[in-house]
């Protein structure tokens, strides 16, 4: 089904260009970066992981958002989410394939990656960390892939296929899950230190994952013969809108602990975060953004009439994808370093060979994306569904 | 003093494995050694290292005594800038190690006051617990050991140490500033340290194997004694529980539960 990608418009070969070209800059300050070291990000002693560990823990939640098609499908029998379940699944592998990159452009050391094979180690969080996406990315290639052949071919998918699919349905809960446990179990470091965490990050990944996905649906839409469905986007939105609440109150619980008791450790983030704290303010304008998205998210999404529209929807949409990037792709990884152990205030902010490789492992996102789209369109186009 | 092969080979094997830093180089040079100099590294078992520090008697001037020793014994450069720096052992205010007991009715005295900090070489070391190869360990000994050859450099261990004791090589060690570092390496006999790696304090583990005080410990002893105590918390005898009787001693953070080996008498 491979060549499936290799035939496409003129549209689609700039695209597919465009995003190679970003991918080779990428590339480049990815060489720089090994060349030199860490020191050429913003990282610092005090703040030893930024934007990197920030957009893997973002994309997780992206792609366990993918199982929110898969579990009413299999599990609930809803099966107006047949025509997309693939969109789902092959969205879940491109966030991986960036989660695994992100992690991967963050070691120090990077060529002795496979020492957690080597020396693998249970106690360690990243451990399991690394089984499950590794697990979930499998999963859905396979799945995927077995799926949508079947459908080419206008054959239901082998049995076995079936018994992977009800395994990815707790396995999607499990990498966000697992990759909240990577801060929450951490003492001394506040901000991240509650039993809330995991819940906090799959509302914000059944927000996000589904907002992504709706917006992909009307792209598609809009640039092929496939027409993932009104009714499905309209369900889609609704999961976004009940998860997307379900975010906004588990992150108001977290004030309330925090400012009710007046714990200083338990309100020092919140502080930095929202009014800065000696001066040091480099992510107030940011939160507060995130804040007035989170508003507006749920005023479009909440109120029927705007949900049911189509172009107030994508604008809610966008606010979601807004709102949870900036608290989980910037804040919440920050935060969690300021103040540092000593009760004082190192800021961070990335640098341009960061940004640039953050933006070519994006790109690299996007295009294993964009073919995986293109194949399951193209098959769904060919089969006239 | 006569050594024995046994001892010699310990010996041998430590050397080798910290100045090769390969399990393969002492496979070649002493095949079947390395589980048995492994095995004794530290001074014998069942022992628990801990230092005592002596706040009412402790100088700025010791302190960067001590910090320069630990740091030219250890190869550990200066970068330069505070961003990316690399400490083992260093000095620090009063309401920044103590963040919680800090009050604005604190005597002047104690507000202002310098605290020697490093690695509390934790009994219950988060560091050790999250990671993901094993490179940061503890010892028998209860030393917080680091393997800079097998860290691949997540910063995990960073994150995980409620103490900042931690330092992360952003950039090559051995292409710091020349200007701030003129000899650098100043200690051939302790390995340098590739880019990408995490380090920090060891207690000197290469030295104690010798029988050897720590490095900052000796330098203070140079200044005046027994103001850092190092010693064996598990002998009742021992210079560094005597001190823990005769005197009241606190230690940072202990409400986290990875119980510090590091004392303060105040």
């Amino acid at each position: 089904m491979l060549d499936k990608a290799l035939r496409g418009s003129n549209r689609y070969w700039w695209w597919i260009l465009s995003l190679l070209a970003v991918m080779a800059i990428g590339f480049f300050c990815y060489l720089y970066q090994f060349k030199m070291g860490l020191k050429v990000t913003g990282l610092s002693r005090d703040v030893s992981w930024g934007f990197y560990i920030a957009q893997f823990t973002y994309l997780v939640g992206v792609a366990a958002g993918g199982v929110m098609v898969v579990m009413p499908y299999y599990l609930h029998d809803y099966k107006a989410f047949g025509r997309i379940t693939i969109l789902g699944e092959f969205l879940a592998v491109a966030a991986v394939t960036m989660c695994l990159l992100f992690i991967f452009v963050d070691l120090g050391n990077p060529v002795r990656i496979m020492n957690v094979i080597m020396y693998p180690t249970p106690n360690s969080i990243l451990f399991w960390d690394m089984i499950v996406l590794n697990g979930y990315l499998f999963l859905n290639i396979i799945i995927g892939w077995n799926v949508l052949s079947a459908e080419r071919k206008g054959m239901k998918y082998q049995s076995w296929v079936k018994v992977l699919i009800y395994i990815s349905i707790p396995w999607a809960f499990s990498i966000h899950t697992v990759t909240a446990f990577l801060y929450a179990g951490i003492p001394g470091r506040h901000y991240w230190l509650t039993a809330i965490m995991a819940a906090r990050f799959l509302a914000s990944a059944f927000a996000s994952g589904p907002a992504i996905l709706i917006l992909l649906c009307l792209v598609v839409r809009r640039y092929t013969r496939f027409n993932p469905g009104r009714e499905q986007i309209g369900t889609l939105a609704g999961i976004v809108t009940y998860a997307f609440v379900l975010n906004v109150f588990f992150f108001l619980l977290e004030l309330f602990t925090a400012f009710y008791s007046q714990i200083p450790g338990h309100m020092h983030t919140f502080e930095y975060l929202f009014v800065g704290v000696h001066g040091h303010n480099n992510l107030v304008p940011w939160m507060w953004t995130a804040a007035l998205f989170s508003v507006i998210a749920l005023v479009l999404l909440i109120v029927p009439a705007s949900r049911r529209r189509e172009s107030t929807l994508t604008a809610g949409c966008i606010a979601v994808f807004i709102s949870t990037w900036i608290d989980k792709g910037m804040a919440l990884v920050v935060g969690g370093f300021i103040p540092n152990p000593f009760e004082k205030v190192t800021e961070y902010w990335p640098t341009a060979p960061e940004l640039g490789i953050t933006l070519g492992v994006w790109a690299t996102g996007f295009f294993v994306l964009t073919v995986l789209f293109k194949i399951a369109v193209s098959v769904k186009e060919e089969v006239g569904a | 003093m006569g050594m024995d092969r046994r001892n010699f080979l310990k010996v041998a094997g430590l050397s080798t494995l910290l100045a090769a830093g390969g399990k393969a180089a002492v496979d070649i040079l002493a095949p079947g050694d390395l589980e048995a100099s492994m095995k004794s590294v530290p001074l014998s078992e069942g022992k628990r290292w801990a230092m005592v520090i002596d706040m009412r008697h402790l100088n700025e001037e010791i302190m960067d005594a001590c910090t320069a020793a630990c740091h030219r014994e250890h190869n550990v450069p200066d970068v330069g800038n505070t961003k990316n720096e690399i400490k083992w052992i260093w000095k620090e205010k009063y309401e920044h190690i103590f963040p919680g007991q800090q009050h604005e009715y604190a005597s002047e005295k104690y507000k202002d006051q310098f605290f020697l900090i490093t690695c509390n070489h934790c009994t219950n070391p988060p560091c050790c617990r999250v990671c993901p190869t094993r490179a940061t360990w503890q010892r028998s000994d209860g030393v917080v050991m680091m393997d800079m050859h097998r860290c691949i450099g997540c910063r995990f261990c960073m994150a995980a140490c409620p103490f900042g004791a931690r330092s992360f090589n952003y950039g090559d060690p051995r292409k710091a500033p020349e200007d701030l570092n003129p000899d650098f390496p100043p200690n051939p006999d302790y390995p340098t340290r590739s880019k990408g790696v995490v380090e920090k304090c060891t207690f000197c583990a290469e030295r104690i194997a010798k029988g050897m005080m720590p490095a900052c410990v000796e330098a203070a002893d140079t200044i005046k004694e027994d103001v850092l105590i190092f010693g064996d918390l598990s002998n009742p005898d021992s210079r560094v529980r005597k001190a823990l009787r005769a005197n009241y001693s606190i230690r940072r953070k202990p409400e986290l539960g990875t119980e510090p080996n590091v004392f303060y008498i105040v």
